[in-house]
């Protein structure tokens, strides 16, 4: 609890840089915009749970798949992707003494065309003319206009990451011979990725455009699927080394320790950027059209990221250990105890990173052939992004909001919101454990998930799963209380909050560090390794697709 | 430190190597791969070809049957199939309309059954009792209601 004191009155520490204030304006709007969408996702999230487990009937005119739709897209794409640019360009801006102005001008241009196009999806979504959830397989088509929202988000995205590459290459011809500051090098890798990753569903979206459109007459439906995954599974990883830029530069500044050894975290990025793409393929482990030796290849390229995964364990336990003897903790586990549990900026990420010993474990199973199988489109999945997205991406989200909007609004976070934040990690902890645990468990004996109510005209196997969907829907209520508490935390921060400085926690490298090895700043040679790493996971079973395709499917409209 | 750092490395890359080698033993040697089949068929004329021309239960003798079934938005063709105890049974599926998935809860069979591609699957059923078998991809507002049953006595 001593620590809950002292936050707010350390303006001693304030880092010399910080984010210029024009920065610090579209940050703080891409936050409204996040903070604004979880509100309207997480209310939808628990009208799902209630009608999940038959508690809640929606109104006339609306049905459960709309409004998973609109959750998924809000959630999965809006909330996540938002925050995480207002938090990536507050890093550069912190990094680089400010942001270009041009690249201000693109960033602003981005926001609006992400704007116009959610809302336009949305939109659809609403007037049931879009019930084809997140991953949108054709031949479900929806109206033309949805599609051409997602283009119009992919573009805002796509003009805040070419304004990340401009400043970082002005900044290294600005500063040569220079290693780019940790946080500058954690944000190209994201928006690398997020390039490379989005180009598949870009791919997928033309092609479906001219197909609604009745321009052409038919499309290549596992061809679509695969483009989707190429996209839809590295987005989440996206989010996820987002959250390693603060596992591993934030929280160990925050714990009052140094940052591992700067080689291993670049290499990390490195890794996580190159290898990441191919796996999506172990969402197509049970389709057909694609030979199990081609899948078998999948499962090795889906587990090779957890290599970089586990190289973060150890850094991680590494870090926290060193600080927590360095403040007096003995033996094997004292250290542990002395780390700092009470202050908010610590703990929501601290519970974050340990949820993902268990997430990532599940994805484990989830990779592999046989266990797929199994636990394939059942309530299993469901949970199991709830831990990793739903835990260790959001908490660690929520974690670096209670320093960087005081931060970015000139006030401080006062004891009394140290507290409240502490109060609504474990309200998210406790929520999410009690619905992510029991999705497992339904799971596992076979809940399918993407399901509206229903007991299958009462059939015994389906009344066995209803236990596990009232705890879902426990579980969800605490998760909205958890969402308002946030919220409300946010917009506090922003307006409210006592005036002040807050400090920007970037931690320093431990003394004694080798030099940055330059080689690392070569981007264009790893996106070279990149494209060849996912040359070698599509182009022979996507020239497969298209060689041996069967005739096409016409676009269908079934809700 | 780096030595330890080495050791973890090792003990992580040789947790995985093992753990591809258990899914590869499996996928090959035992035949356990998920179902791959990779065949295909036009999306608009299941109807006119064969087998799903008719779809239905064929005896192929020894208590092996193959189960001819048709998906569409909300259904399965043919319904409600009775087997004797111990049937080896597989399923030849395709889709009619949308992307669908089938799925026996109590048993493996979990299976995409997409547009334009002939899916198989094979289960023996050791234990009598009747078992649901339900579409676990979303397929559109009756998707809850896509389900039948395959009797065991």
């Amino acid at each position: 609890m001593e620590q809950a004191k002292n936050i707010g009155i350390r303006e001693n520490v304030i880092s010399n840089l910080g984010v210029n204030p024009q920065d610090a304006k579209i940050s703080l709007t891409y936050f409204t915009i996040s903070f604004a969408t979880l509100l309207i996702g997480g209310l939808l999230g628990l009208i799902q749970g209630l009608e999940r487990a038959g508690l809640y009937s929606l109104p006339a005119g609306f049905n459960y798949y709309q409004v998973l739709s609109a959750h998924g897209l809000l959630l999965l794409v809006v909330f996540t992707a938002t925050f995480t640019i207002g938090y990536q360009l507050a890093n550069l801006s912190h990094s680089f003494n400010g942001l270009l102005p041009k690249v201000r001008k693109m960033i602003w241009i981005g926001i609006v065309l992400k704007v116009i196009g959610v809302v336009l999806a949305v939109t659809m979504i609403v007037l049931g003319e879009a019930s084809v959830l997140y991953t949108f397989y054709p031949p479900l088509a929806a109206h033309p206009i949805f599609y051409i929202g997602l283009v119009l988000l992919v573009l805002g995205i796509w003009s805040v990451a070419f304004g990340v590459f401009i400043n970082y290459r002005h900044w290294r011809k600005e500063n040569p011979g220079k290693p780019t500051p940790i946080l500058a090098f954690f944000a190209m890798g994201v928006f690398v990725l997020w390039f490379f990753a989005s180009l598949g569903v870009t791919i997928e979206v033309f092609m479906i455009i001219p197909w609604v459109l009745g321009w052409v007459e038919t499309i290549n439906v596992m061809v679509t699927r695969t483009l989707f995954w190429w996209f839809g599974h590295t987005l989440v990883n996206i989010w996820y080394l987002v959250a390693t830029s603060a596992w591993y530069i934030i929280v160990p500044k925050i714990v009052g320790g140094k940052h591992f050894n700067e080689k291993l975290i670049r290499l990390v990025v490195i890794l996580l950027v190159v290898l990441n793409i191919p796996g999506g393929f172990h969402h197509q482990i049970i389709d057909p059209a694609i030979s199990i030796s081609i899948k078998f290849l999948h499962v090795f390229m889906s587990l090779s990221i957890a290599v970089p995964s586990l190289m973060t364990a150890f850094a991680m336990f590494y870090v926290l250990e060193k600080a927590g003897r360095k403040k007096g903790g003995k033996g094997l586990f004292g250290w542990f105890k002395k780390l700092p549990w009470g202050d908010v900026r610590f703990l929501a990420p601290m519970i974050a990173m340990i949820a993902f010993i268990p997430g990532g474990a599940g994805g484990i199973v989830n990779t592999s052939n046989q266990m797929n199988q199994v636990i394939h489109n059942t309530m299993w999945v469901v949970g199991h992004f709830h831990v990793t997205v739903g835990v260790s991406v959001v908490l660690t989200f929520f974690g670096i909001c209670y320093w960087l909007i005081p931060h970015l609004s000139k006030r401080q976070l006062t004891p009394k919101m140290n507290k409240i934040g502490v109060i609504q990690t474990w309200i998210w902890t406790i929520g999410m454990t009690i619905m992510a645990g029991s999705m497992h468990l339904a799971g596992l004996v076979g809940d399918p998930r993407r399901t509206s109510d229903t007991t299958y005209a009462g059939h015994e196997t389906a009344l066995s799963w209803l236990p596990y969907e009232y705890v879902f829907a426990t579980g969800a209520t605490l998760l909205l209380i958890g969402v308002i508490i946030q919220v409300y935390a946010v917009f506090n921060m922003m307006f409210f909050a006592p005036k002040g400085k807050t400090e920007y926690p970037v931690s320093e490298p431990e003394d004694d560090q080798p030099k940055v090895p330059m080689w690392t700043e070569r981007w264009g040679l790893w996106a070279i390794v990149l494209l060849a790493v996912v040359a070698m996971a599509y182009v022979i079973p996507i020239v497969d697709m298209i060689v041996n395709a069967p005739p096409g499917s016409p676009p269908i409209k079934t809700w | 430190m780096s030595k330890l750092e080495e050791i973890w490395m090792t003990v992580s890359v040789g947790v995985l190597v093992i753990f591809m080698v258990i899914v590869g033993y499996q996928t090959y040697a035992l035949g356990m791969g998920p179902p791959s089949h990779k065949e295909t068929i036009d999306p608009q004329k299941v109807e006119q070809t064969a087998p799903f021309d008719n779809p239905g239960l064929i005896d192929l003798g020894d208590n092996k049957y193959e189960l001819v079934m048709t998906l569409e938005a909300f259904a399965f063709n043919p319904g409600n199939v009775e087997v004797p105890v111990g049937a080896e049974v597989e399923f030849t599926m395709t889709s009619k309309d949308v992307s669908h998935g089938v799925q026996i809860p109590g048993t493996n069979v979990n299976a995409m059954v997409l547009p334009g591609h002939i899916q198989k699957i094979t289960h023996t059923f050791d234990e009598p009792g009747e078992y649901l078998i339900l579409c676990n991809e979303y397929c559109g507002t009756g998707h809850q209601a896509m389900f039948t049953t395959i009797t065991v006595k």
